[in-house]
C-alpha cells in the first residue's frame, strides 16, 4: 500500500470536533492534500460526521458527539474512537482531484476611491500604484480557504514586492473590497472591521444568500484579477 | 393570526440549534447561544428540541399574541408576565388571545428563550431558521427583531376551550436547570497551543477569575485578567476553531469564542470549555466572572452525554403530558 508521506498530528478541538493537521505552514501541495481529504471525509464521512472544514494545512472533521456515543460501545471515549478511524482513513491513499481547478475571473477598480490603502502601500514598496497594480493582476491565485466571513476567501500568495503587514487596528471595510495581509490577497463579501490593506473593489458579489451556493468561490479555486476602470465597475 | 412584537428589545432573534455543513464556506453555525435552554423550552411545549426559538436579551421585546397560544420561557429569569402577572419559567403557559408577553427586569442570566407550540412559520436559510446577523440572512427576514414586526405561528390547535375566561393558565409540568448555581466556573479541555504557556500562566488561566467585559456578544466573551504570555510568538496558520474555544490575543487577554463566532482562526486556542458547560457560560453577563478548571476528554463527553440523556427523558416525559392534555381538552380546528 502506498503510504502517504506528508507526517500529520490528529488532536482534539474540544469534545465535539476533531483535527488533522499537515504542519503550520502555507504550501500548495499540503493544501491539494487537505482538499483531497476534504472531499473524502464528505463522501464517505466517518461515523458521527456533521461537517467537514478544510484549512490551510488542516482539516476538522465536527460531530455528534452524543449521537456517536449510542452508536460506539466499546469503552473508549468518542475521540479515541473517530481518532483511530481517521487514522485509519490516513493509511489509504487519497485519490488526486483529476479536475482541472475552476478559473474564476475577478474584474476590480483599482481607483483611490476604492483603494484606501493603494498609494500608502505603493510608496512603502517603492512602486508606482501602477505597477503595483501591474504586479497585482499578473498572476492567478489558488483560493486556500475561505473563513473569518461568509465567502472571505483566503487567496495567495502575492508577489513579495507587494506583500504588507496588516493594519495594527481594524476599520471598517466596505463589501468587495480587494486587500492584502502579508503574503495573502483576500476580498471582503461583506461589510466588515478588517485590517487588511485595500488596494481596490470588486463589483461582484462574492456572497449572496439568495443563491443556491451563497460564496461565489471554493476552496481550490484559481482566481486572476482584471484591472477595470470606475466607469465599467459603475456600469457593472 | 401571529405574535405581534409591540415594543422591540435590544438584541432578540430567532435561533434554532444552528446551521450545519456551511462553514466551509465561511457560514458559521450560529444558532442560540445556550442551546440547552433553547432545547428545553421546545420540549416543554412538545416542539422538536432543535426547533427555532426566540432569543431575548435584556431589555427584551414585549409580544402580543393575536391567538391563543401554548409557550414556555426557559434561560435567563427576566421576571416574564402575561398581562402584568408573573409567569413561571421552565413550565408551560397557555396564554389567551390578546395576551400580551413581557419581561421585567433581569434576576439571573444573560438570554432568555421562548418557545410557542407548534414553533414559528418562518422559512429556513441553508437548513436553518437562525438569524445570521453578519450575512443579514435567515431567522427573521436576516435580521432583529423590531416594533411592528409578526411572526407567524404554526400551531392551528385552538388552545382556549382550555383556558376560560382565564387570561393565562400554568401546565402541570415543569423542569428545572442550574441557572440557580451561582458557580461561574466551567471546565475546559487544554487546546492545541496549551503547551504555548509557560507553567505561571497555566497557573492564572486555572487558578484566576476572569471579568467578562462588556465587548461580548454573541461573537464571543473578551475577558479581562491579569494577562497570560506565550513561550513562543510563532504564527499560526489559519484553522478551525468552535464554540467555547479559548483563543489568547496579543495583548495576553482572553477571548471565548461563542454562537457567532468566526468559522476560522489563528490566535493561540489555549483551551475549549466542554459543551455541558455551554449553556452555564452563555448565561454569564458582562461584568460577571469566570473561572476555568481542567478536564478530561472522557469527563467533557459523559457530562454531555448526561445532559442530553436527561433533555430525552423531559422529551418523553412532556410529549407524554402533551398528548393527554390534547387528547381531552382539545379538537384540532385546522
Amino acid at each position: 500500500m502506498d503510504h502517504p508521506n506528508i507526517p500529520y498530528r490528529i488532536f482534539p478541538l474540544g469534545d465535539t470536533a476533531i483535527t488533522i493537521d499537515f504542519g503550520n505552514v502555507i504550501d500548495e501541495s499540503i493544501n491539494d492534500k487537505v482538499l483531497a481529504l476534504f472531499d473524502q471525509l464528505r463522501n464517505d464521512p466517518l461515523p458521527g460526521t456533521i461537517e467537514v472544514v478544510p484549512a490551510y494545512s488542516s482539516v476538522t472533521i465536527y460531530y455528534d458527539l452524543f449521537g456517536a456515543s449510542k452508536s460506539f460501545s466499546n469503552g473508549k471515549s468518542v475521540y479515541d474512537t473517530i481518532s483511530g478511524q481517521l487514522a485509519e482513513r490516513m493509511e489509504q491513499t487519497l485519490p488526486v482531484s483529476e479536475a482541472i481547478p475552476r478559473l474564476v475571473n475577478i474584474p476590480v477598480c483599482y481607483e483611490k476611491e476604492f483603494a484606501p490603502d493603494i498609494e500608502y502601500l505603493a510608496r512603502e514598496r517603492n512602486i508606482t500604484v501602477d505597477e503595483l497594480i501591474h504586479i497585482h493582476v499578473s498572476r492567478q491565485y489558488r483560493v486556500y480557504m475561505l473563513g473569518f466571513l461568509p465567502g472571505f476567501a483566503y487567496m495567495g500568495e502575492v508577489n513579495k514586492t507587494i506583500t504588507i503587514p496588516r493594519k495594527p487596528q481594524p476599520v471598517t471595510v466596505a463589501a468587495g473590497s480587494v486587500g492584502i495581509a502579508g503574503k495573502q490577497t483576500g476580498i471582503y463579501p461583506l461589510q466588515s472591521p478588517g485590517g487588511w490593506q485595500i488596494i481596490g473593489r470588486t463589483p461582484l458579489k462574492l456572497f449572496d444568500a439568495d443563491r443556491e451556493e451563497p460564496s461565489l468561490l471554493r476552496a481550490g479555486d484559481r482566481v486572476q484579477f482584471i484591472s477595470i476602470s470606475k466607469n465599467e465597475f459603475e456600469s457593472y | 393570526m401571529n405574535l405581534r412584537v409591540i415594543k422591540s428589545g435590544v438584541l432578540d432573534s430567532l435561533q434554532d440549534a444552528g446551521r450545519y455543513g456551511w462553514q466551509h464556506l465561511g457560514i458559521n453555525p450560529g444558532g442560540a447561544m445556550d442551546k440547552l435552554s433553547a432545547r428545553i423550552a421546545n420540549t416543554l411545549v412538545g416542539n422538536n428540541a432543535d426547533d427555532a426559538v426566540i432569543e431575548l436579551h435584556f431589555p427584551a421585546s414585549a409580544f402580543f399574541f393575536e391567538k391563543p397560544a401554548l409557550i414556555a420561557v426557559s434561560g435567563a429569569d427576566f421576571s416574564a408576565t402575561v398581562n402584568g402577572d408573573e409567569i413561571p419559567r421552565l413550565q408551560p403557559v397557555l396564554v389567551s388571545k390578546y395576551s400580551i408577553l413581557q419581561f421585567q427586569g433581569v434576576k439571573k442570566g444573560a438570554r432568555a428563550y421562548l418557545a410557542v407550540y407548534g414553533g414559528f412559520d418562518i422559512k429556513p436559510w441553508l437548513n436553518s431558521c437562525s438569524t445570521n446577523l453578519k450575512a443579514a440572512a435567515g431567522g427573521y427576514k436576516g435580521r432583529v427583531f423590531q416594533k411592528d414586526d409578526e411572526i407567524g405561528l404554526r400551531s392551528e390547535i385552538d388552545f382556549s376551550s382550555l383556558l376560560g375566561k382565564k387570561e393565562f393558565a400554568t401546565m402541570s409540568w415543569k423542569t428545572d436547570d442550574d441557572l440557580a448555581n451561582d458557580m461561574k466556573e466551567v471546565l475546559v479541555l487544554p487546546g492545541n497551543e496549551w503547551d504555548r504557556l509557560p507553567d505561571k500562566s497555566k497557573k492564572r488561566f486555572l487558578h484566576q477569575s476572569f471579568t467578562v467585559t462588556s465587548q461580548s456578544d454573541r461573537m464571543g466573551y473578551r475577558l479581562k485578567g491579569k494577562p497570560l504570555s506565550t513561550l513562543t510568538d510563532e504564527e499560526i496558520i489559519s484553522s478551525a476553531v468552535s464554540f467555547g474555544t479559548v483563543q489568547l490575543l496579543p495583548d495576553g487577554q482572553l477571548i471565548v469564542l461563542m454562537a457567532d463566532h468566526q468559522t476560522t482562526g489563528g490566535y493561540p486556542r489555549v483551551a475549549h470549555v466542554i459543551s455541558a458547560h455551554h449553556s452555564r457560560l452563555a448565561q454569564i453577563k458582562a461584568g460577571e466572572e469566570v473561572g476555568f478548571r481542567l478536564t478530561d476528554q472522557k469527563t467533557a463527553e459523559e457530562l454531555f452525554i448526561r445532559q442530553q440523556q436527561h433533555l430525552l427523558q423531559l422529551q418523553n416525559a412532556c410529549k407524554f403530558k402533551l398528548e393527554e392534555l390534547l387528547k381531552h381538552e382539545f379538537k384540532t380546528t385546522g
